[in-house]
């Protein structure tokens, strides 16, 4: 009985989260006076017009492409520079090790707004603004972390034997980590690699100050597109839909790998 | 596990320094620059010395934002950890339902966070939105943008459809790490459900709580763009957390010392909580 | 390069320069004497690295106290502070 029970109240979270993204994608296929005039579980009359009205924008697909270059970019630099890190942390200890772990989790706490001026002087001066890299190198600032935390769970469930066996076998470490331990912790780099996709994806804030034309993330120029029009809620709703595509194929292509990673790791 | 001594596993995280480094200290040591100075523009400064700290420390306005910070991340944590736990426990455990309802967990983590404020901005609304419509239907008189308790519990219940599934996913790795033998373990015991809860389940969810919960109490005190798009930080000032507050006085009156002053305060208070959190969950662990 | 932008002033400079000074120092201490983990008054083990982090947040929020809730020099505050810190490094 219980499991019964307890499948119902799953079922009703998941409709929770299921329908104000639904009461989204009605919004975005109806006209705006439509939307006002009446309201309508189901969308009497669908219109795909406010997808053409984004579509025909010319810079709305550089900004898809934008968005995932950086997150990208941040992506294999985060994974790049926590994995020896993670390993670091999990095989060895060292002066201060537990210091810096917990320096490296502070870097999530800034508060972003007053930390936007600096962040934009500092790219200025490295003549960084407006590229892919500044904003995959800011977002490493709370990736790196949350990577070496997550790497340092799954490498710690990795018996020493290995590394003591690929030791004795003559393995020198980088070989070593590339060809024996890596594709052991592989569900954990999965794990790892989408979470770093995820917050990297969903930022907007850093990603639109250290941008202007040419790498403005797809968010912002969605945003952008709608505002000019006025306050159009099927054209707001439309745009937002855009947005929400990428990250939902994302977690359909990687649903199984997901699953097991989750599964093996000792997060 | 055994860790050995390894001064040399310096070099390891070399690199995690330096990238993190290069972003995190020199705007960290930019802003401690300017809380002690009034700016007025590029190369014109005047040392203050701790006046804007004197100030912004016997400053109303912080202390109200500073309080309704600390309530609406109290009450996030207080309902997405066990929600959360709660979630992982019902997902079942093998089959084609596994990756369906890690699909659905996930999915409102992937959409960008002023996409989230427009989500519930469009749903809340009670002449075009069904949960707005829904409670109106209901005979509550809501209206988010006026009522401050109604934009506060919007708020509430935004950030626990955003943040619950990351807690959820969490705990459900945790779950499934827990080797089978202990729950062999404990039905040969004669173990109730609760009692495998409380004696096997919990215990080893602790490193994945730990991090929820710091994950959940740093992001939920810097939370910025959701509010930002959703309500403004209004009505009046019933949804200005310390971030909006931040933002209006750096952004949008320039007053780059005070924000400044006021955004160190602010860290010192989450790093105390945090150090004193991360001390107290991971004291057991071996070190 | 062109680093009026990062604002600085002597008084931040010297801080940040004591910060880095005080990490070189306790990493050469270390050098000379490793520290062990010990129970002192705190209610956890520490390590002398643990026991520095503390002293310097207790430090923050005693200057911090001091300017909300007493009128006087921060100089006083200061003072007090290096006191907090020894006396956290030896007792802690």
């Amino acid at each position: 009985m219980t499991l019964h029970k307890r499948h119902v109240g799953l079922g009703i979270y998941f409709g929770f989260l299921l329908l104000p993204i639904y009461w989204m994608l009605n919004m975005s296929l109806r006209h705006n006076a439509d939307i006002l005039g009446s309201f309508q579980l189901l969308p009497l009359v669908p219109t795909l017009d406010n997808y053409a009205t984004i579509v025909s924008d010319p810079s709305w697909y550089s900004g898809y492409l934008n968005s995932l270059a950086y997150v990208g970019i941040n992506t294999l630099l985060s994974l790049a520079v926590a994995l020896p890190a993670a390993y670091a942390f999990s095989r060895y200890r060292f002066l201060g090790d537990r210091h810096l772990f917990f320096w490296l989790l502070t870097n999530r706490m800034a508060p972003p707004a007053v930390f936007l001026l600096p962040f934009f002087q500092l790219y200025s001066t490295f003549g960084l603004i407006d590229t892919h890299l500044a904003v995959a190198l800011a977002h490493c600032l709370f990736n790196v972390p949350l990577a070496v935390w997550i790497l340092e769970g799954f490498m710690s469930g990795v018996p020493r034997e290995i590394d003591e066996m690929a030791h004795l076998d003559g393995y020198r470490f980088p070989r070593f980590f590339v060809t024996i331990f890596l594709p052991t912790i592989r569900a954990g780099v999965g794990v790892t690699a989408f979470f770093c996709f995820m917050f990297s994806w969903v930022e907007l804030l850093l990603a639109r100050t250290l941008t202007t034309v040419h790498a403005k993330p797809i968010a912002a120029v969605m945003t952008r597109t709608v505002s000019a029009a006025g306050l159009d809620w099927g054209l707001l709703s439309a745009a937002g839909v855009l947005t929400i595509l990428p990250g939902a194929l994302v977690i359909w292509f990687v649903r199984h790998h997901l699953a097991k990673g989750l599964a093996l790791g000792r997060v | 596990m055994k860790r050995t001594e390894n001064p040399r596993a310096w070099w390891l995280v070399l690199p995690v320094l330096a990238v993190v480094a290069f972003s995190a200290l020199i705007p960290l040591m930019t802003v401690v620059n300017y809380s002690v100075q009034d700016i007025f523009g590029p190369g014109q400064r005047v040392f203050v010395g701790a006046e804007w700290f004197r100030e912004i420390l016997h400053d109303e306005r912080l202390h109200s934002a500073f309080a309704r910070q600390l309530g609406f991340t109290a009450s996030v944590l207080s309902i997405e950890l066990p929600l959360g736990v709660a979630i992982a426990l019902a997902m079942p455990t093998r089959g084609a339902g596994v990756s369906a309802c890690l699909v659905i967990l996930a999915l409102p983590l992937l959409i960008p966070w002023n996409v989230v404020g427009t989500i519930w901005q469009i749903f809340g609304r009670a002449d075009i939105g069904l949960g707005g419509a829904f409670v109106h239907a209901l005979g509550i008189d809501y209206n988010y943008a006026q009522n401050p308790a109604d934009a506060w519990l919007t708020l509430l219940v935004m950030d626990v459809w955003h943040w619950t599934s990351l807690v959820a996913l969490l705990a459900y790795a945790g779950l499934r790490a827990i080797p089978e033998a202990y729950y062999q373990a404990a039905q040969i015991d004669g173990a109730g459900a609760f009692g495998v809860f409380h004696h096997i389940q919990l215990p080893r969810l602790r490193g994945v709580l730990t991090i929820a919960l710091l994950l959940r109490l740093m992001d939920s005190f810097v939370i910025y763009t959701e509010p930002f798009v959703l309500t403004g930080g209004g009505p009046g000032n019933a949804t200005t957390f310390l971030s909006q507050y931040l933002a209006r006085m750096a952004v949008g009156q320039f007053d780059l010392g005070p924000a400044a002053a006021f955004s160190l305060i602010y860290f010192l208070v989450i790093l105390a909580l945090c150090f004193v959190f991360f001390t107290v969950l991971t004291a057991g662990e071996e070190r | 390069m062109d680093l009026e932008w990062m604002a600085w002033t002597l008084p931040t400079a010297v801080f940040f320069l004591g910060i880095a000074a005080l990490l070189l120092g306790m990493t050469f201490w270390q050098h000379l004497s490793p520290t062990r983990l010990r129970r002192g008054l705190l209610p956890i083990p520490t390590t002398r690295g643990d026991r520095l982090f503390v002293g310097l947040l207790a430090s923050a929020f005693l200057h911090l106290a001091w300017l909300a809730l007493t009128p006087f020099s921060l100089w006083i505050a200061l003072g007090l502070s290096v006191l907090l810190l020894v006396s956290v490094l030896r007792l802690g």
